[in-house]
């Protein structure tokens, strides 16, 4: 965090300094980070699980566990079918499993009395592609009307053998300090007093939280590490409550702004999921009963999807022709970065957008994603550099060594200059929910535009040729509502405008809502996207752009969403009877007299609802949720130990290894990595053998240094930044380099069966072996900072790394892979290919 | 109190900076903000193999510096493991000294005493002839041989003047550098290394040296371990106390060798030569 959240890192330091707070950092480096710490575990890349497993399993067999807060705020007394298997019973796989299919069908992971989803169609589900199904964030979908409290089951003294709380037990039981010790590599004394450290400081009256970064979700069961996270939190009563939580440190500075009004293709703005073409695609009847939850802030699916329609489409968008629902794309198979980066690398894509983004020396695989781009006709980067996708045909690694000519690629390149954040307004998410707007501070260079600019005269020129051809594949681009004013010399679009339009208004007379609880499903409302409603409640009031914190928390200080609420799920933070846990750790509270929830934040809940409040039978909406039930986003109002329905690699998190691996798995021999996880296995992304390929004996993992941004960029055109960390170099242990003769600053040569790259060789005691399963383990880091362009430049570490995809939200595995080192300089030209072709001859 | 206070160019203003390395994470912003602010270029795209500074020292081109250290275990947060190591970061600067050998030795009148207790180099007169250089004990201003003249740290005088304070203090995120008032400073800094040995880290020193010819530093820091490791020399002279009446001029070459010897004694290795070895040394 310190890395590559400095300013961020500020609020650890002060928890530190006035808190005496004790700080743990988990990381296979020791980095700037782990020299601010009390305590740093240095583990073996890629088990994290096991050390997080072996957390909760102290937890539970030493009843550290917050048992008021178990009880009432979890489903840990909910009984699970008895035809649910556990990857212990199985060896490594749960229930429902389809080896031919690779994939899970998720019903045995229903709760207890839970109908079945096809119920809701009255048959079985229309059956989709595998690529489809795997359309990650979509998780609505999933949650079908029975999860709630109504139909589950429950066993309150959690002694029931099928409920979660014994069945976390039971699956658990295996990851103890021994096996902690022999496979993260972490000694059970140093596990001991993280344990004990980490538990001491939760409880009523403490919290203790978490941070993470890609360091957990670049991996190939990502989602999982940090659902096992999640369940320490719950298990310690951490979530809802002050100080505690899980934040995730996002790599940009408005990546969640990203997500929330999405850039994904299987979420529309506020997390509503892209219709999955031939099961809930066929009418909009169809998708909302699909995506509608019985109870809870999901009940009203149907006003966020057609107020988002309305927004869209606007007067063309009538109860008549399902708002224009049919207009929207739908998921036709896997269109995540690298679903479309194969499909590129194989000649079925014709032109493509970068905005910002740099995959040439950021994505996976970068030697495929350079080279898929020479199959493309037409390709636009929009950046405030010459970035390395819009230079691949004359200035490529591939140019070098005589994969790519100038003369052969046929692809048009158009490279855009835009303007910087501080050239333009706008607003940016961080990983708070905050929203925070920013004034434009001065004119861009040149030509430069803001990426508004761009997409709104795209938009404008796309509108105004469909109108000249009224041909039906033109219909929706003619009822797309696009009538954003601009203003200016420049016709700059203003951003205050979209804003509005997100947070949403009244069709009839363009009033501004002051909420999502505002939004019907008649029409009546347009919103952009429901979760951020509310960041413009009346005119002149741009809440995201106020800058007037009144209180601890920061309120009158910018928008968090949703609803300015600072803290997720606070209604945790009372006790099921309203009243706070402690005075110390008081948030949000039942005000008897008042008939209200009341408090320092803004109640996360429904403001008159009495703790003692009991859904009636076949409560539906806001009504089925309990008094004490402060998860609403969840049908059942509860936090999820369990998850029964939303994850395709199985309901719990459990020990897989990485998809190259030194080792075996330490638990199951049927699996050894994530059987959900999508290799995308073929000739240009091979993959060494796994466990233990003897020709790249060691681990490999990459990283980000403080000095540098992601792909470069913004950092290595910068003569201030650039001269800071001003070469590519490699980090490796004194043990390993005089195990194989590595200098220090001289360079060594690193190679996987993807790619190869130099590295100057930083010989460091801040990466030591570990001793895991007898062995000795080798890890070697690196940036992934450099390439071809700019005042600095190296080979891209990225090549190195295969395209992976974890199953449910399709990321790579960047931080725990297989390589192999040897000093000297890499072959230089075609003579690279050779080298990397005779080695994996050798493997 | 030192009788230097008495001698020429004694600042009689109370601005200091408090540098705390025990907060500082190595962020190098400072650094950053500094040439940012002041506009001054990158010294080359050199892989030092210092850890994780390429930025070398303090010099013409880098008036802020963050030092990265690797050193061994220490007790106390930092990576107090028994097994880990530790890794040490020190933002050094000018110390706008009370009696700063730079203005002493500077013949043409360069350097000069500003508002604020700033030692100023100004650049339209600076005639570039270094005497400045080696009279520094610091090792802090130094002449940018392609320009021809010396140049450091200004205390961010332009900013003060206007209300604010130096760019390096307003960027640091972790208020690992404190601008304020000195003699605050100073118990603040004293309030701070007792609180830091009660917590177990018996390795902290306050570096303000008084009591030599230097007759007090405008840059206070906290450090652990040997201030010698930051660049903080533990007795440092102004060259101008060796000079004794009629013996001027030999006096003044014996007060250059000395603190030349000393300042190549204490420094990071110069820019140019540097040394490759383990970085976790
Ligand atoms: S530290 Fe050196 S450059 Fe700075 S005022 Fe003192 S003598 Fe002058
Ligand atoms: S800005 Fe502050 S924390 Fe960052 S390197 Fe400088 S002194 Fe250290």
């Amino acid at each position: 965090m310190a890395e590559n959240h400095p300013v961020g890192f500020q609020w650890v330091i002060e928890a530190r300094e006035k808190n005496k707070a004790t700080v743990i950092h988990v990381d296979p480096r020791f980095t700037r980070t782990s020299a601010m710490a009390d305590i740093w575990v240095p583990l073996r890349c890629g088990s994290d699980i096991v050390f997080l497993g072996g957390l909760i399993h102290y937890v539970l067999e030493n009843e550290k566990y917050f048992r008021e807060y178990v009880v009432h705020y979890t489903n840990a007394p909910t009984l699970l079918r008895e035809d649910f298997r556990d990857t212990e019973d199985l060896d490594g796989f749960f229930s429902g499993w389809d080896a031919e299919k690779k994939l899970y069908d998720p019903t045995t992971w229903l709760y207890e009395g839970s109908p079945e989803k096809g119920a809701l169609f009255g048959g079985p589900l229309p059956k989709v592609e595998k690529d489809q199904q795997q359309a990650g964030h979509e998780k609505r979908g999933i949650v079908g009307p029975g999860q709630t409290a109504e139909t589950a089951k429950q066993d309150f003294t959690l002694r029931h053998p099928r409920c979660v709380f014994q069945v976390l037990k039971k699956h658990f039981a295996r990851y103890t300090p021994e096996m902690v010790e022999q496979c993260c590599g972490v000694p059970k004394e140093l596990f001991q007093k993280v344990a004990e450290a980490y538990c001491s400081a939760s409880g009523p009256d403490k919290t203790a939280a978490i941070c993470y970064a890609l360091g957990w979700t670049q991996h190939s069961k990502g989602v999982q590490i940090i659902r096992a996270a999640s369940i320490l939190q719950m298990l310690l009563g951490n979530m809802g409550r002050p100080g505690g939580g899980i934040m995730a440190l996002r790599g940009h500075a408005s990546i969640q702004g990203s997500t929330d009004v999405a850039t994904l293709y299987d979420i529309l703005p506020g997390y509503l999921p892209t219709p999955i073409f031939n099961r809930d695609a066929r009418s909009l009847k169809d998708y909302i009963t699909y995506n509608k939850a019985k109870t809870g802030v999901w009940s009203d699916f149907d006003k966020y999807i057609i107020s988002f329609l309305k927004a869209y489409y606007g007067d063309s968008a009538t109860a008549e022709n399902d708002f224009c629902f049919d207009y929207l794309p739908r998921v036709t198979g896997d269109h995540s970065h690298f679903g479309f980066w194969l499909d590129m690398a194989d000649g079925k894509v014709e032109g493509l957008f970068l905005m910002g983004q740099n995959p040439g020396v950021g994505g996976p695989n970068a030697r495929l994603e350079r080279k898929a781009l020479a199959k493309l006709k037409w390709l636009v980067v929009r950046d405030m550099v010459e970035v390395e996708p819009a230079s691949f045909w004359y200035k490529s690694p591939e140019v070098e060594r005589g994969e790519l000519s100038p003369e052969t690629v046929a692809t048009e390149v158009f490279l855009f200059p835009a303007s910087g954040v501080s050239e333009k307004a706008g607003t940016f998410t961080n990983t708070q929910r905050l929203l925070q707007f920013h004034e434009k501070g001065g004119d861009p260079p040149g030509d430069s535009t803001s990426d508004t600019w761009f997409m709104v005269h795209l938009g404008r020129r796309l509108k105004a040729k469909a109108a000249a051809d009224p041909r039906p594949r033109n219909a929706p681009l003619n009822a797309l509502k696009w009538d954003y004013s601009v203003a200016g010399k420049d016709a700059e679009p203003k951003v205050e405008e979209v804003l509005q339009e997100i947070n949403g208004w009244t069709t009839a007379d363009h009033r501004l809502i002051s909420g999502s609880s505002e939004l019907q499903a008649d029409g009546s409302t347009a919103c952009g996207t429901w979760i951020y409603s509310g960041c413009y409640p009346e005119p002149g009031r741009n809440r995201p752009n106020e800058r007037q914190s009144r209180d601890l928390y920061g309120h009158g200080w910018g928008f968090a969403w949703p609803s300015d609420r600072r803290i997720l799920y606070n209604r945790a933070s009372a006790r099921p009877d309203g009243k706070p846990w402690s005075e110390r750790k008081k948030l949000v509270w039942w005000d008897e007299q008042q008939r209200q929830w009341t408090g320092l934040d803004v109640p996360d809940f429904y403001r008159d609802k009495p703790p003692d409040y009991k859904p009636p039978e076949g409560a539906v909406g806001a009504a089925g949720i309990g008094g004490d039930q402060p998860f609403i986003l969840h049908p059942d109002g509860v936090a999820w130990l369990f998850v029964s329905a939303g994850l395709k690699d199985g309901p719990l998190p459990t020990h897989y290894e990485p998809l190259e691996s030194p080792l075996p798995n330490p638990l199951y021999k049927g699996s050894n990595s994530d059987p959900a996880a999508m290799k995308r296995e073929r000739p240009d992304n091979p993959y060494a053998r796994s466990p233990g390929d003897p020709s790249f004996p060691y681990v490999l993992s990459t990283y980000r240094l403080t000095e540098h941004h992601t792909a470069g960029g913004m950092s290595r055109t910068l003569s201030h930044l650039a001269e800071l960390q001003p070469e590519l170099f490699c980090e490796v242990s004194p043990e390993l380099a005089s195990e194989i003769g590595l200098k220090h600053g001289a360079f060594a040569t690193i190679t996987s069966p993807r790619g190869i790259v130099e590295a100057r060789v930083m010989v460091t005691n801040r990466l030591k072996p570990l001793s895991v399963e007898g062995r000795s383990i080798h890890q070697i880091g690196i940036p992934f900072h450099f390439g071809t362009n700019g005042l600095v430049t190296g080979d891209s570490a990225n090549d190195l790394l295969p395209i992976s995809e974890e199953p449910n939200v399709r990321i790579m595995e960047a931080k725990a892979l297989v390589c192999d080192i040897t000093p000297g300089r890499r072959p230089r030209g075609k003579a690279a290919l050779e080298f990397l072709a005779r080695k994996m001859e050798a493997a | 109190m030192s009788t230097a206070t008495n001698l020429q160019g004694h600042s009689g203003q109370t601005t200091a900076f408090l540098t705390d390395s025990t907060l500082c994470i190595g962020c190098k912003a400072c650094e950053v903000a500094c040439k940012e602010w002041n506009g001054v270029s990158a010294d080359g795209f050199d892989w030092s193999g210092f850890s994780y500074d390429n930025t070398g020292a303090v010099g013409h081109s880098t008036w802020r510096h963050v030092k990265f250290v690797e050193g061994n275990p220490q007790p106390g947060f930092g990576g107090n493991a028994g097994e880990a190591i530790s890794w040490e970061f020190s933002s050094d600067v000018c110390k706008h000294c009370e009696v700063a050998g730079c203005l002493e030795a500077c013949p043409t009148g360069a350097i000069t005493r500003m508002e604020f207790g700033a030692v100023y180099v100004q650049p339209d007169v600076c005639n570039g002839c270094s005497y400045c250089v080696v009279a520094c004990p610091f090792g802090v201003v130094q002449k940018n041989v392609e320009d021809g003249r010396a140049f450091k740290c200004t205390f961010c005088s332009d900013r003060q003047r206007v209300g604010l304070e130096p760019a390096c203090a307003k960027a640091c995120p972790t208020q690992s550098i404190k601008f304020g008032e000195i003699n605050q400073f100073r118990n603040e800094a004293q309030d701070r290394l007792q609180e830091l040995k009660a917590r177990g880290i018996e390795d902290a020193t306050v570096y303000d040296p008084q009591d030599t010819s230097v007759g007090g530093i405008h840059s206070i820091f906290l450090v652990r371990g040997d201030p010698r490791t930051y660049n903080l020399p533990p007795k440092p002279e102004v060259p101008t106390i060796y000079l004794k009446d009629g013996w001027r001029s030999a006096g003044i070459a014996a007060g250059m060798m000395v603190v030349a010897g000393l300042a190549a004694f204490l420094s990071t290795p110069a820019k140019n030569g540097k040394r490759l070895e383990g970085a976790g040394r």
